[in-house]
């Protein structure tokens, strides 16, 4: 009897099941806890863009997505917990969408042959090809967006910023401390001074660091902040009146989360980017037309042109393309995840291809190779205008400091290779 | 005099007004130990799901409303209409009066006499179900609360100080109500418990279940009107807190602020919540204004810890706690 029970439990599970996809793609998503405001529009537009591909191309290359969503919370044991029960099956790529997380999984998806792409975030020197072998954070990472920082100081005054004080407003973390030493490195070059305001997490009180602020009048503040850190900072900033255009976040202190508590006063802060915001793009018509409309869309809908939507839609399509250059590479639809890592590692993204895409000028142009995982460390400013609530592009793409930044990232993965015993790629 | 003495001012002011927030959460805690001898973990939690009601209610925003459009796939999400902020602050105290009913009838009422560690692990399950609940009743998104407090700098505590040492202070506009309200709860709530029926039948619950219970107190009904009040004090620091940083799930995490405001101020004493609250906020913004920059900065959480511990050693009950007298 129990046979048969069993026999028949199996038998409906079977035929219940979807024919396996052969591209798995997992998202580690978190839509709850202290960070969810930030993880459900990243997660919702990276799952939009593959069920769009799904829905209207049929897939890639005529293989169906099998997109698996992993709840991580933004806690580094859970992300942990998620890449080791989803790994198996084929796993094509990682998005963890967490230093933390990054971190963690750089040995387990090495040992693994799992490719991760930190796109912004992360280890900052994985940019080295010749060590990370399997770690992406094209098209920019930290320390170019450190660098973006300074050159548009730079840029607003007509290039000299000797007689400038920089202060560093950073959440007190691995990820906070990220561009530190990029922008001590710069100091070195520029002649600013830089005073470091470190922010205990979560960052609820920060009175201490914008009194200060307020003694010792910095012309620029930067900030390297996450979550309810971002909408405290800026609003205390609002409220010793800082001027909000020498206010620069970071790409993850730069959504509408992070301004829309301040309110109106927010107007005019600034935060770097390495994609274009809104939603006037051919691919949003795509997108109502076949995900939301369909009823398939990933979330409540609610976060499409939302600058994280935006930001996880750019990642699924990076993502797509790496997964058609492998496709081309090896000549097979039914890629495994090695023949992504060399997708990945012939990525060349162009205007050309993004306007096919419906993506016209929506990311910088860049070139993956075996050498270089980061890209060509292109970014750009955007600005808050209140009135119309959106962040709003104000400076066209520009490359980071590379004299400065090249000779960072190799001083940094080779130590890393020297203390792991990595041999070195791309000989 | 000195400019570093009068910046050491500013900070002290600064430091008393953070002080006063900490306290408006600590108070939470200590209501509720006082009452029941429970630690209630989830009182982090509490003020972030008042915080949320009451921004749902003002805002019109339909409870729910994205379950009940992934069920039945509808497309609703307001009312339509705005509620005036004091109405939607009673509203949100009926919705934590009915939690704190719930709260009693489903798990409290089945603990009478357990040992306070089930207690306390009986809130740490609360604190789960209830953020998970907040979240599939008002979503996830940050919310802007304005209930009409002013924020920003105080003008005319600005010019005073400009006047008097050259260099104006600055001082929230938001933190001197947050001071002001809290003066007013803290007194309501001392006049309550000392002078009330309901107040001492409190207190005498706090001191031994089974003894109120002989002389006729309902458990159930202090325990409710406990919880509410708790819930309550949720309201007013999620608020505070919550006008500050924008409604957001990293609310409940102000719950580890007050830790080290009950170890100093004691777990049963309702001023000892303010003056711990003072001490740590003060201390705390004195120690990175002296010292911080000196050791890499960020010591605020760590300098209140420590001097909770401090403490703790030489005062275990805390400032204000009742003596422990264990008798064989």
């Amino acid at each position: 009897m129990k046979m048969k029970l069993f026999g028949a439990i199996m038998a409906t599970a079977m035929a219940a099941a979807p024919a396996l996809a052969e591209l798995k793609v997992v998202d580690t998503s978190y839509r709850t806890g202290p960070y969810a405001a930030n993880g459900i529009p990243f997660s919702d537009g990276y799952q939009d863009y593959f069920t769009l591909l799904n829905e209207r191309d049929g897939g890639i290359g005529g293989e169906m997505i099998n997109l698996v969503e992993c709840e991580t919370g933004y806690n580094t044991e859970k992300g942990v917990e998620c890449y080791e029960s989803t790994k198996g099956g084929g796993s094509l790529v990682y998005q963890p969408l967490s230093t933390g997380i990054t971190y963690q999984l750089i040995p387990k998806a090495t040992a693994d042959g799992i490719p991760l792409h930190t796109m912004g975030y992360g280890r900052t020197s994985a940019k080295n090809g010749k060590v990370f072998e399997w770690v992406f954070n094209y098209p920019a990472n930290y320390w170019d967006g450190a660098s973006h920082a300074v050159t548009h100081i730079l840029n607003e005054n007509d290039g000299d910023i000797s007689d400038k004080t920089i202060a560093l407003v950073y959440h007190n973390s691995a990820y906070g401390k990220e561009p530190i030493r990029t922008l001590e490195k710069l100091s070195e070059k520029h002649g600013y001074d830089l005073t470091l305001l470190p922010v205990d997490h979560p960052g609820q009180e920060q009175k201490s660091q914008w009194l200060q602020i307020r003694r010792e009048k910095p012309d620029y503040v930067i900030m390297w902040g996450w979550g309810v850190m971002n909408q405290v900072a800026i609003q205390e900033a609002v409220n010793i009146r800082f001027p909000m255009e020498n206010f620069i976040g970071i790409w993850w202190s730069g959504s509408e989360n992070d301004v829309k508590p301040a309110g109106d006063r927010a107007n005019g802060y600034k935060a770097l980017t390495f994609h274009n915001l809104g939603s006037d793009y051919p691919v949003y018509d795509d997108i109502q037309k076949y995900v939301v409309e369909a009823g398939k869309a990933a979330g409540a809908g609610d976060q499409i042109g939302t600058v994280l939507y935006n930001r996880g839609m750019y990642a699924a399509m990076l993502a797509a393309e790496a997964i058609k250059t492998a496709q081309e590479i090896h000549g097979t639809a039914a890629i495994t995840p090695a023949q992504m890592r060399d997708g990945m590692e012939n990525l060349e993204m162009t205007e050309e291809k993004m306007a096919a895409l419906g993506l016209p000028n929506f990311g910088p142009e860049f070139k993956v190779s075996c050498e270089n995982h980061g890209g060509n460390g292109y970014g750009a400013v955007s600005q808050w205008n209140a009135e119309a609530g959106e962040f709003e592009l104000i400076t066209d793409y520009y490359q980071s400091d590379q004299e400065v930044l090249q000779a960072l990232v190799e001083e940094d993965s080779m130590a890393f290779a020297e203390e792991n015993g990595i041999e070195l790629r791309c000989q | 005099m000195p400019e570093q003495f009068i910046w050491g001012m500013e900070v002290f002011a600064n430091g008393l007004m953070a002080g006063v927030l900490y306290a408006l959460v600590a108070l939470g805690f200590v209501l509720i130990y006082k009452a029941s001898g429970i630690f209630n973990f989830s009182q982090g939690v509490m003020a972030l799901f008042a915080a949320l009601t009451l921004v749902g209610i003002m805002e019109g925003q339909v409870p729910f409303s994205h379950l009940i459009n992934a069920v039945f796939g509808t497309e609703i999400h307001h009312f339509g209409w705005h509620v005036p902020a004091l109405a939607a602050i009673l509203l949100t105290m009926v919705v934590m009066v009915l939690l704190a009913w719930l709260v009693n009838y489903f798990i409290f009422r089945h603990l009478v006499n357990q040992e306070p560690i089930i207690l306390f692990m009986a809130t740490i399950g609360l604190a789960y179900f209830l953020e998970g609940f907040g979240d599939i009743m008002w979503g996830a998104d940050i919310k802007k609360l304005d209930v009409g407090l002013p924020q920003g700098i105080n003008g005319t505590i600005d010019e005073v100080t400009y006047n008097l040492f050259g260099y104006g202070f600055f001082i929230d506009n938001l933190d001197l109500w947050a001071t002001f309200i809290a003066i007013l709860l803290v007194v309501g709530l001392v006049l309550f418990a000392q002078y009330s029926k309901h107040g001492r039948a409190m207190r005498a619950v706090a001191d031994d279940h089974q003894a109120a219970l002989s002389v006729g107190i309902s458990l159930n009904f202090i325990w409710v009107m406990v919880w509410s009040l708790a819930g309550f004090v949720a309201l007013v620091a999620g608020i505070m807190w919550g006008t500050k940083s924008g409604v957001q799930f990293s609310l409940s995490l102000i719950a580890l602020k007050a830790l080290p405001v009950l170890m100093l101020g004691g777990f049963t004493s309702i001023p000892g919540a303010i003056v711990g609250g003072l001490l740590i906020g003060v201390g705390e913004k004195l120690f990175e204004f002296a010292i911080g920059g000196m050791i890499g900065g960020a010591t605020e959480n760590w300098f209140a810890y420590v001097l909770a511990l401090i403490f703790l050693v030489f005062r275990p009950q805390g400032l204000f706690g009742e003596k422990i007298i264990e008798r064989v």
